[in-house]
């Protein structure tokens, strides 16, 4: 039973790194239905500015650790955010009214990119975030002692969650998002600027990834230049799993693929962790394609 | 005069759609028109709410150009659109919708007199005010996408094919409706298949043919004139 909650909210917490993944690609999908190919590079641009922010700064001796830690989040997210509203300027809005494989194609050219600059900025061995940031206690809940930063990650994850439902879905330019993915011409005669909101989602969804990449170092210590691919591949798979667009879907799907996951790895085989994801990708394309919580209403014309 | 287009041009990609047409509106009109699908009369709408741009000619709005103006600055000026074929927010509550009508004011006690006008004039949306729009009947949806085009204030109401797939009580009740919010000062241009109710609604009539205006009169005349009879009114009159 501790085993199984032990793998239980260490699906949780990896499941929260999934979903706030997935909600960059999903809300990208929602206004553009584009996948953002580069959106798993972003993630990874998060942990190592991360990293060299908390090295250089050394913002976690001046301010102590708990505030030092979310300041620097708080400029990570700031920065990626910046990131994405370029790359959208620069390699999709030119592209906007052409065919849709261009933009596939320039997704793809953008995440070899990213990619590449993060080789060359940081080098292509792997780095380690500082040791000791945080406590390293475990707490005790339901009888099961589980460390402070797997309870701190999905916490976190989660609250961010919340507040990106908040916004979408109880603020003005929230529902304007949700119009704007639904139906752009009928945005416009809205009074909608379609062009902001798309450039609000490119530096939401990557501001998000940005803090899980932060998270993912601090959870794991470790970080390189490829992480983004298997993180945004799951994450992307987690997007599906809910319902592509759907923003309460990729939260779902990003937690249930934790989960599943985490305890499929224990359970199964730890040799069978990344299979199990694909599986689920596999089988939510040939059972449900629209996800779990996609397409629920049908539109009557 | 309140809106004016003069020689207006519009093309998608090569193919020109519109070839030059002239149109006049006066403040407090209902003007409407008419023609066969293709005729280019969504795509006059569309090209004053700037969705699609003119490629030669001029729309004026006071007599001040607005044919580059954004589409999203349109509003603003005073004009919205209820589109063809409805274009609600499918997956949106009906009271985001009409919310979403009025993103451009910022006055919450406006926008709340406006939603409870409008909710008097249409008092289905308002029982059902917290469902999701894509799962109204087709007249309920006419209605929201007229209602949400009200909610901003408009001085100009343009109405894309609003009788489009209803049953015939519903479309008198539909041309009531337009009716009494003309007679609340608004400005409307009516796009209608529906030729005999929309000329005997209107005051001026205007008949397009592959891309330009072949006829402009008063609506009355429109009525009694043989070839508009046999052409869009279903034979002889009565
Ligand atoms: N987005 C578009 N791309 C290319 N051609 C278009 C587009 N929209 C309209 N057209 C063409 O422009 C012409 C005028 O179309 P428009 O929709 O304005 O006609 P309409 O009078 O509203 O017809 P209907 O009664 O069927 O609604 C048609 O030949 C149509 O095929
Ligand atoms: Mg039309």
């Amino acid at each position: 039973m501790e085993e199984f909650f032990q793998q239980l909210t260490n699906g949780l917490a990896v499941g929260g790194i999934y979903a706030l993944i997935a909600l960059g690609y999903t809300m990208v999908y929602g206004v553009l239905k584009l996948i953002n190919f580069a959106h798993g590079d972003l993630f990874t641009i998060g942990a190592f500015l991360g990293l060299t922010l908390l090295t250089s700064l050394g913002l976690t001796d001046s301010i102590g650790p708990v505030a030092g830690l979310l300041v620097l989040a708080v400029m990570v997210v700031i920065l990626v955010g910046v990131v994405g509203f370029l790359l959208e300027r620069i390699a999709y809005r030119p592209l906007r009214s052409s065919p849709r494989l261009s933009a596939v194609v320039s997704a793809l050219g953008a995440s070899i990119f990213f990619q590449n600059a993060i080789m060359l900025i940081w080098g292509a061995r792997p780095l380690v975030y500082p040791h000791g940031l945080l406590p390293n206690v475990t707490v005790n809940v339901f009888g099961a002692e589980l460390p402070l930063i797997r309870i701190l990650m999905f916490v976190i994850s989660v609250l961010l969650m919340c507040g990106l439902y908040y916004l979408t879905h109880k603020t003005r330019i929230g529902t304007a998002i949700r119009a704007a993915a639904i139906d752009q011409g009928a945005a416009k005669l809205m009074g909608i600027d379609v062009n902001r909101v798309i450039s609000l989602v490119f530096m939401i969804g990557p501001a998000l990834g940005g803090a899980a990449g932060v998270m993912v170092g601090l959870y794991y210590g470790q970080i390189n230049f490829t992480m983004g691919w298997l993180y945004g591949l799951k994450a992307f798979t987690a997007a599906i799993l809910g319902g592509i667009g759907n923003i309460p879907g990729a939260m779902l799907g990003g937690l249930l693929l934790g989960v599943v996951e985490s305890l499929g790895a224990a359970y199964i085989s730890i040799a069978w962790k990344d299979a199990i994801s694909f599986l689920v990708l596999i089988l939510i394309l040939i059972v449900r394609p629209t996800g779990l919580l996609g397409e629920r209403v049908a539109d009557k014309v | 005069m309140l809106l004016e287009l003069r020689d207006l041009h519009v093309n998608y990609g090569n193919v020109e759609a519109l070839h030059g047409i002239n149109l006049t509106v006066n403040e407090g009109e209902i003007v409407t028109i008419l023609g066969a699908n293709g005729a280019g009369k969504s795509t006059t709408l569309n090209s004053i709410c700037g969705l699609v741009k003119a490629s030669k000619g001029e729309i004026l709005l006071d007599g001040k150009p607005i044919h580059t103006v954004p589409a999203h600055n349109i509003v603003k000026l005073g004009i919205s659109q209820s589109p063809e074929g409805r274009r609600v927010f499918s997956t949106l509550t009906v009271e985001e919708n009409m919310e979403l009508g009025a993103f451009t004011l910022s006055d919450k006690e406006k926008i709340a007199r406006n939603k409870e006008w409008i909710y008097d004039l249409f008092p289905r949306l308002l029982e059902r005010r917290g469902q999701l729009a894509g799962t109204l009947s087709g007249g309920e949806q006419q209605m929201l996408a007229i209602g949400r085009a009200l909610m901003s204030n408009p001085r100009l109401l343009l109405l894309d094919e609003p009788s489009l797939g209803l049953a015939p009580i519903l479309v008198k009740s539909i041309f009531d409706t337009i009716r009494k919010i003309n007679k609340r000062g608004l400005t409307v241009i009516l796009v209608e298949q529906n030729a005999r109710a929309a000329l005997k609604l209107a005051d001026r009539g205007y008949v397009m043919e592959v891309g330009n205006i072949v006829l402009a009169d008063d609506a009355d005349t429109l009525l009694s004139n043989p070839d508009i009879q046999s052409a869009y009114l279903g034979g002889k009159g009565h």
